[in-house]
C-alpha cells in the first residue's frame, strides 16, 4: 500500500518527520518498506526572476543573467535565447542534483562566474503542460504569478512523500487510507478526523431505486451488494489534486468516474465498479457462471468461465467477473449518462481462485481476497456521493442495498492479569485503558477485565491474545523485560543419530573430503540412473524441469558438483554429502515417503601437489582408504566384494561394501561409458546407508592391554596369480598364524620384470607376538614356514627369497 | 653461546694434551724405570721396545689425521685387534726369558691402554667435529611451504547449524527433527493456516500431491514434537532442517535451512522469549549485541515479533550492512497461538509457550559476509574451502 503523506495529513495530524513516522509505524507493526520523496531532484530548485540580461563579453551565444531567487541575487550564465527581463524561471542552485541526475556546481564560463543553472523542461523531466509556450525554445518560462523564491517542487505540488507499507495478511484494513490514519493516530496518540468518511447521511437519505432490482443468488459468496444509481453523468478528466493522489498511490487516472471509484477504494478499502446503467437490461444478478459461459472483459479478451466463477449479470448476459474485472459491454464511455456504482462483498476465496485462473490481479481483487469490511459497503458509497457532487460528475439518485449476511459484531475479553503474565510485563489498568482509547475501541471494564468491542474493520482481532498484541505494540515491545524461563532445569542433548551424523561428518572432513550441500530435487533421468525410478517422487510444480524429482541417490548431485568444479578448473575434487534420499512406496503418493539418510562421496583428479611429495591419484584405493579409516573410527570393519551393478561402475574397479554380511552400499570407479555424460574422467564414487552404519557402530571402546613381551618381525614375499585377491591371501595367513600372528600387512605389490605377466608379487610384513611370553626364533620360523606352505598350497604361491 | 664456548675450549685443551711426543716421552721414561736395566736378550728387547714405540707413534699420528668414526674403528682393529700390529708384537715375546716376559707384557699393555685412551679422546673429538660439520652444512629454506595432511572443510551452513545447536544445547534445549516431505495438515492446518487462508500465499510451496508437499518451514516439527511429548513438560526443543519454497534469486533459494525453536511450559512469558533470544544473539554475534522486538504476523504465534539484532558490523551506528538503521532482522518469533497448543494436545488454559524460527542461510551470510545466497548451493570448492 502506497500512502501519500499529503493525503494522509487530511485524515490525521502528523507531528513528526517522514522518517520518524516511518520508524513509528514500523516499530508499531506496520512495516514501512520504503519512503519515496516525490520532490526528489527539486530540493534545490527555486523560482527566480530575471533582473537583467546582458551579452557575455567573450562569447556571442551566451548571456549573463542576474537572477533574483528570493533570499539572494545570483549571476548565472546561460546559452538559452528565449529569455526576457522579468521572466520567472526555475533555477537550480549550486549543490542541486536534478531529476536527470545532473549535478550543479559553481563554475566559470569564459571568465564569468555562474552560480547555478536555469532549467529547461527536459532537464526537469517535465511535460508541455508546465510553463508558457515560449518554454519550448529553451528555458522553462513560468507564468508571472509564480512566487519568487518558492521551491519549484512545492510550486508543482510535488512536495510529498509516499510511504510504501509492507502489510502482513492479518492487516488488510490498512489497504484503506482511513485505517492507515487510524493506525497512525493510535501509534502517535492523536485522534483522526474522519467524520467526512464515516458519516453516511447523504447516501442514507437516498430513496431505493424503483427500477433496479439486485438479486443475490449465491449468498455464500456474496454477503452484501449495494448499487448506487447516478444520473446526469458528465465524463471529464478528474481534477489535478485527485490525479496527483492517485498517481502517488500507483493508480493511473482515467476519467472522473473511474477515478472517483478508485479514489474511494483507496480511501475506504472497498473496491467499487461503475456500470453503464443503460447497458443493464432487467435485474442485476450475482450468480455463478453457467457451464461454458463466456464474457468479454474490459481488456477486450473473451474469457470462458468455470462454473464456480462468480458473475454480475443482467437478465441477458454477464456484466462483470465479480471482484476481478468488468465486462466490455457495460463499460462506461464518454457518452455514458447513467451509472450503477457497485459496492459489494465477494468471497475472498472465490475471487482469489478466479483472479488466479484468469491471470488478472488488481488492487480490487487483492482487497477482496484479503477480506473487506462488510459494514463499510454503504459508507463508501456515501463518500462516492460526496465526490460526485463535489466534482460535478453526476447526481446520485437512488440506492439499492441487499444484505444477506452480516458478520456478528465481536466482543473480546482482555484480562490485565493474564496479559501481564503472558507478556511478562507488569501492566496497570490505566495503561490498558489508554491503549484501548488510542485504538478507539469501545470497552467496558470490570474487576481487571475489559470487554472490548472490536470495530468491524479489524477482522484480525478475534481472541484475547490478539488484543494482547495490540497492547504490546502500543505500549511498545521495548516495555517487555528480559527474563529466562522459570521451570525445571533441562538437559540439552542430541539423539544418538544426531550425534553419529555429526561425528561422521567430522570423520570424512578429517580425511580430507570437503562437505557439500546439494539440492534434494534433481533430474529424473540422472536419479533413475543412480537411484530408483520406481521410488522417486516427482514434484507437481518444480522450479525447473531439471529439479523435477526428489532424489533417491546422492550421487547425481555430487557428480554435478564435481563436473562444475572441474569445468572451472579445480583439478582436485574430493567431496562428500550426508543427506536424505526420499522413497515413495506408491504413485501417486498416499502417505509420507520414507526419508533415508545416506552418505556419499565423489573424488576426481589428484591431490598432494607439494614440492616434496608425489601426487596422489584419486582412485578406488583413495576412497577405500577413507572409508576404512572412517569406519575404524566407529569400530566398524567394512568388507569389499565385487560389485553387482556393472552398469554404473567399472566392472574391474568396483565393490559392494558389506558390513557384517549385509550390503550397505558401493564403492567404485564410474563406468567409462558414463564419463561423457558427466564430463568427468576417472571419477570414483561411493554411497552408504547411514542407518546401517549407525546400527552397527561400536558404542564404547574396549581397551586391549599392550603386550609386555617383544614381538618378532618377518617379511614374506610371494608371487601369485594376477587375479588372486590380496585379502584372500591375508585371511589365509591370519588363519594359519593364529593368535601369535598379531598383525600382517601388505607393504608392496609388484608386477613386471622378472615376474611373468599373469602373476604379481605380494610382500607382507608379519608381526608375531605373545601376550604371555617371549617368542623364540625357532617357533616363529616354524610358524612362518607353515604360513608359507599354506599359501603355496592354496594359491600356488612361489616364495620370493 | 655458553655451551658453544665451552665446547670450543674443550676441543682445544684436548688437542694440546694429545700432542704425541711429549706423552710418549713420559711413557718411555716410566717404562724404562719399571723395566730396570737387564742385559739379557738385549737386542731383542731393544728391538721390541722400539717397535712398540714406533707403532705407538705411528698410531697416534694416524689417529690425529683420521676424520671419521668408522676409520677410527678400522685403525683400532688394525693395531689392537686380534690380528693387530701391537698384538703381533705380544706374540713375538715368546723368545724372551720368563723374567722379561711379564715386564715386556707390561710395556705392551701400558702402550695399549695409552692408545685406547687416545682413541677414546679422539672419538669424542670426532663426534664434536661431526656435530660441527652437521650443524654448518644442514641448512633448509625455511620459507618453503610446510607439509601437512590436507583436511576437508565443513560446509558453512553446517558450521552455522552446529553453532546454533551448541548454543541451544547449552541452554537445555533438545534437538528435534521432522520429515522434509510433509502433509498439508502439519505444514499448514495444524499451524492455524486453514486452506484458503491468505497467509498461505506468503509461501509458495512445492507440491507432490494436493495433500503432500515439501515443508515450507520447520514449524511442523512444533506440532510433531508436542504430539510426541504430550503430556510431558517442559517442551524445549530446537529443530534444524531443510525447507523448501518456490523461489530462486540472490536472496532466495528453493531449498534452504531453518532452525525452529519451541518452549512450552506452565507460565512461559514473552519476556522469556526475549531472554533466550538475547542470550542466543550474544553468543552467536558477540557479547555486546542487543536485540529489539518488532510486532509482526505469523499465523501460529500471537503476539508475534520480528527480532532485530544490533548490527554486528557497526554496532548500531548505521552502515551498509544494516542499511543505516543499526539493526539487522534475524528471526521471527512469538507466543505460541492457543490453537496451535491445542493442535499439539496441550491445554492453552494451563500452559503457554513461545516459538521462533530463523533462516540459517541468512545468518551464515551475515556471519561470513556472503553476498549471494546461491553461492551456498553452487558448491564451488574455491568458495567452500574458505571455511
Amino acid at each position: 500500500m502506497k500512502v501519500s503523506l499529503e493525503w494522509l495529513r487530511e485524515l490525521v495530524d502528523i507531528d513528526r518527520s517522514v522518517a520518524e513516522l516511518a520508524e513509528t509505524l514500523t516499530r508499531g507493526g506496520i512495516e514501512v518498506e520504503d519512503v519515496e520523496n516525490l520532490n526528489k531532484g527539486f530540493e534545490k530548485v527555486v523560482i527566480g526572476e530575471i533582473v537583467s540580461l546582458t551579452k557575455h563579453p567573450d562569447a556571442d551565444r551566451l548571456w549573463v543573467c542576474v537572477v533574483n531567487v528570493g533570499q539572494e541575487v545570483v549571476t548565472i550564465v546561460t546559452g538559452a535565447q528565449n529569455l526576457l527581463v522579468g521572466d520567472r524561471i526555475p533555477v537550480a542552485l549550486v549543490g542541486s542534483t536534478l531529476p536527470n541526475e545532473l549535478s550543479i556546481r559553481k563554475s566559470k564560463l569564459r571568465g564569468v562566474v555562474s552560480q547555478g543553472m536555469l532549467c529547461s523542461r527536459e532537464e526537469l523531466l517535465l511535460d508541455a503542460t508546465v510553463g508558457l509556450d515560449r518554454s519550448a525554445e529553451g528555458i522553462l518560462v513560468l507564468p508571472h504569478e509564480a512566487p519568487i523564491g518558492e521551491n519549484f517542487g512545492k510550486y508543482l505540488g510535488r512536495e510529498d512523500s509516499v510511504l510504501d507499507l509492507e502489510l502482513y495478511p492479518n492487516r488488510p484494513d490498512c489497504l484503506a487510507m482511513v485505517n492507515v490514519a487510524r493506525e497512525v493516530a493510535s501509534l502517535t496518540g492523536k485522534k483522526p478526523h474522519l467524520s467526512k468518511w464515516t458519516e453516511q447521511n447523504q447516501v442514507l437519505s437516498l430513496p431505493t431505486a424503483s427500477d433496479l432490482r439486485i438479486i443475490i443468488e449465491n449468498e455464500e459468496l456474496c454477503w452484501r451488494y449495494a448499487g448506487l444509481v447516478v444520473e446526469d453523468v458528465r465524463i471529464a478528466p478528474s481534477p489535478e489534486w485527485m490525479q496527483r493522489r492517485l498517481k502517488a498511490a500507483g493508480v493511473r487516472p482515467i476519467n472522473n468516474i473511474v477515478d472517483i471509484t478508485n479514489y474511494c477504494m483507496l480511501e475506504m478499502g472497498q473496491p467499487l465498479h461503475a456500470f453503464d446503467r443503460d447497458k443493464i437490461s432487467g435485474d442485476v444478478h450475482v450468480r455463478a457462471a453457467f457451464p461454458g459461459e463466456k464474457v468479454v472483459t474490459l481488456d477486450g479478451i473473451e474469457r470462458t468461465l468455470q462454473i464456480d466463477t462468480l458473475l454480475i449479470a443482467d437478465d441477458c448476459q454477464p456484466l462483470a467477473v465479480a471482484g476481478v474485472m468488468g465486462g466490455l459491454d457495460s463499460e462506461i464511455t464518454k457518452d455514458t449518462k447513467r451509472l450503477m456504482i457497485e459496492s459489494a462483498h465477494f468471497s475472498g476465496v472465490s475471487v482469489r481462485r478466479t483472479s488466479r485462473r484468469l491471470g488478472l490481479r488488481s488492487e480490487a481483487s487483492n482487497r477482496f481476497e484479503k477480506g473487506i469490511d462488510v459494514y463499510g459497503i454503504v459508507a463508501t458509497l456515501g463518500r462516492v456521493c460526496d465526490l460526485l457532487l463535489e466534482l460535478g460528475a453526476g447526481r446520485p439518485v437512488a440506492l439499492v442495498d441487499v444484505v444477506k449476511n452480516l458478520p456478528a459484531q465481536r466482543q473480546v475479553s482482555l484480562s490485565v492479569e493474564h496479559t501481564s503474565t503472558v507478556l511478562g510485563a507488569e501492566l496497570e489498568m490505566a495503561e490498558i485503558r489508554q491503549v484501548l482509547e488510542d485504538l478507539n475501541f469501545k470497552y467496558q471494564e470490570q474487576d481487571g477485565q475489559f470487554e472490548v468491542g472490536i470495530p468491524s474493520y479489524r477482522s484480525d482481532i478475534t481472541i484475547e491474545e490478539d488484543l494482547m498484541e495490540e497492547v504490546a505494540r502500543l505500549i511498545g515491545y521495548d516495555r517487555i523485560p528480559t527474563t529466562l524461563p522459570q521451570g525445571d532445569l533441562t538437559q540439552g542433548s542430541r539423539t544418538p543419530e544426531q550425534e553419529f551424523r555429526r561425528r561422521l561428518r567430522r570423520a570424512f572432513a578429517q580425511s580430507g573430503m570437503d562437505e557439500v550441500i546439494t539440492y534434494t530435487f534433481t533430474r529424473a533421468e540422472a536419479d533413475a540412473q543412480w537411484g530408483s525410478a520406481k521410488h522417486s517422487i516427482p514434484l507437481l510444480n518444480p522450479l525447473r524441469e531439471e529439479l523435477g524429482v526428489m532424489r533417491t541417490s546422492l550421487v547425481p548431485g555430487l557428480l554435478d558438483v564435481a563436473a562444475r568444479n572441474v569445468t572451472r578448473r579445480t583439478m582436485n575434487v574430493s567431496i562428500f554429502e550426508i543427506g536424505n534420499t526420499y522413497w515413495g512406496e506408491e504413485q501417486p503418493l498416499q502417505k509420507l515417503p520414507r526419508e533415508e539418510l545416506r552418505v556419499a562421496g565423489v573424488a576426481v583428479g589428484k591431490n598432494g601437489r607439494h614440492w616434496q611429495n608425489q601426487l596422489v591419484n584419486y582412485d578406488f584405493y583413495y576412497l577405500k582408504g577413507i572409508l576404512d579409516r572412517v569406519a575404524l573410527e566407529f569400530g566398524l570393519k567394512l568388507e569389499y566384494r565385487p560389485a553387482e551393478n556393472q552398469v554404473l561402475l567399472h566392472p574391474g574397479r568396483s565393490a559392494d561394501v558389506y558390513l557384517q554380511n549385509q550390503c550397505v552400499g558401493f564403492l567404485g570407479e564410474m563406468h567409462p561409458s558414463l564419463e561423457k555424460t558427466w564430463g568427468l574422467e576417472r571419477v570414483v564414487v561411493f554411497e552408504l546407508e547411514f542407518a546401517a552404519l549407525l546400527a552397527r557402530m561400536r558404542q564404547t571402546v574396549r581397551a586391549h592391554s599392550i603386550p609386555r613381551f617383544p614381538g618378532i618381525q618377518r617379511d614374506l614375499a610371494v608371487v601369485v596369480a594376477k587375479d588372486t585377491p590380496a585379502e584372500a591371501v591375508l585371511s589365509k595367513m591370519r588363519k594359519l598364524g593364529g593368535e601369535l600372528l598379531q598383525q600382517v600387512e601388505i607393504f608392496d605389490v609388484y608386477r613386471g620384470n622378472p615376474i611373468p605377466d599373469d602373476r604379481k608379487s605380494l610382500a607382507f610384513a608379519l608381526r608375531y607376538q605373545s601376550l604371555e611370553r617371549t617368542l623364540t626364533d625357532e617357533e616363529v620360523n616354524l610358524l612362518n614356514s607353515r604360513i608359507l606352505e599354506g599359501i603355496q598350497q592354496e594359491f600356488g604361491a612361489e616364495w620370493r627369497k | 653461546m655458553a655451551e658453544l664456548a665451552k665446547l670450543g675450549w674443550y676441543r682445544e685443551s684436548r688437542l694440546s694434551s694429545l700432542s704425541g711426543d711429549g706423552r710418549l716421552f713420559l711413557w718411555y721414561q716410566s717404562a724404562s724405570i719399571s723395566f730396570g736395566w737387564v742385559p739379557m736378550d738385549y737386542e731383542r728387547v731393544v728391538y721390541l721396545k722400539s717397535e712398540i714405540q714406533r707403532i705407538g707413534e705411528e698410531t697416534l699420528r694416524e689417529l690425529k689425521e683420521l676424520d671419521r668414526q668408522d676409520a677410527l674403528q678400522e685403525l683400532k682393529v688394525k693395531v689392537l685387534g686380534k690380528k693387530g700390529s701391537l698384538t703381533a708384537l705380544l706374540r713375538q715375546m715368546g723368545g724372551l726369558s720368563p723374567e722379561e716376559r711379564p715386564m715386556m707384557g707390561q710395556v705392551v699393555n701400558d702402550m695399549r691402554s695409552c692408545l685406547e685412551k687416545a682413541w677414546e679422546e679422539r672419538g669424542v673429538e670426532l663426534d664434536i667435529l661431526a656435530l660441527q660439520k652437521r650443524l654448518t652444512t644442514e641448512r633448509i629454506d625455511i620459507t618453503l611451504p610446510g607439509t601437512c595432511v590436507s583436511r576437508g572443510h565443513h560446509h558453512p551452513l553446517t558450521q552455522v547449524i552446529e553453532e546454533i545447536e551448541d548454543i541451544f544445547l547449552g541452554m537445555g534445549f533438545q534437538i528435534a527433527e521432522g520429515p522434509e516431505i510433509e502433509t498439508d495438515y502439519y505444514n499448514f492446518e495444524a499451524l492455524n493456516l486453514p486452506k484458503e487462508h491468505p497467509a498461505r500465499e506468503m509461501q509458495d510451496s512445492f507440491y507432490i500431491t494436493e495433500e503432500i508437499l515439501l515443508r515450507t518451514q520447520t514449524s511442523p516439527v512444533q506440532i510433531r514434537t508436542m504430539e510426541r511429548l504430550y503430556p510431558a513438560l517442559p517442551v524445549k526443543i530446537i529443530a534444524p532442517g531443510k525447507v523448501y519454497r518456490n523461489d530462486d534469486d540472490a536472496t532466495h533459494s528453493p531449498m534452504f535451512h531453518q532452525v525452529e525453536g519451541l518452549v512450552v511450559d506452565r507460565g512461559i512469558r514473552m519476556s522469556d522469549l526475549k531472554g533466550i533470544l538475547l542470550n542466543f544473539s550474544r553468543q552467536m554475534f558477540g557479547e555486546s549485541r542487543e536485540i529489539r522486538l518488532r510486532p509482526s504476523f505469523f499465523p501460529f504465534t500471537e503476539p508475534s515479533a520480528e527480532v532485530d539484532v544490533s548490527c554486528m558490523l557497526c554496532g548500531g551506528a548505521g552502515c551498509r550492512l544494516c542499511k543505516g538503521s543499526g539493526w539487522i532482522e534475524i528471526l521471527g518469533s512469538g507466543m505460541v497461538h492457543p490453537r496451535v497448543l491445542e493442535m499439539g494436545g496441550y491445554n492453552p488454559q494451563d500452559v503457554t509457550g513461545f516459538a521462533f524460527g530463523m533462516g540459517v542461510e541468512r545468518i551464515a551470510m551475515l556471519k561470513f559476509g556472503i553476498e549471494d545466497m546461491r553461492l551456498l548451493f553452487d558448491n564451488d570448492l574455491r568458495f567452500l574451502q574458505q571455511f
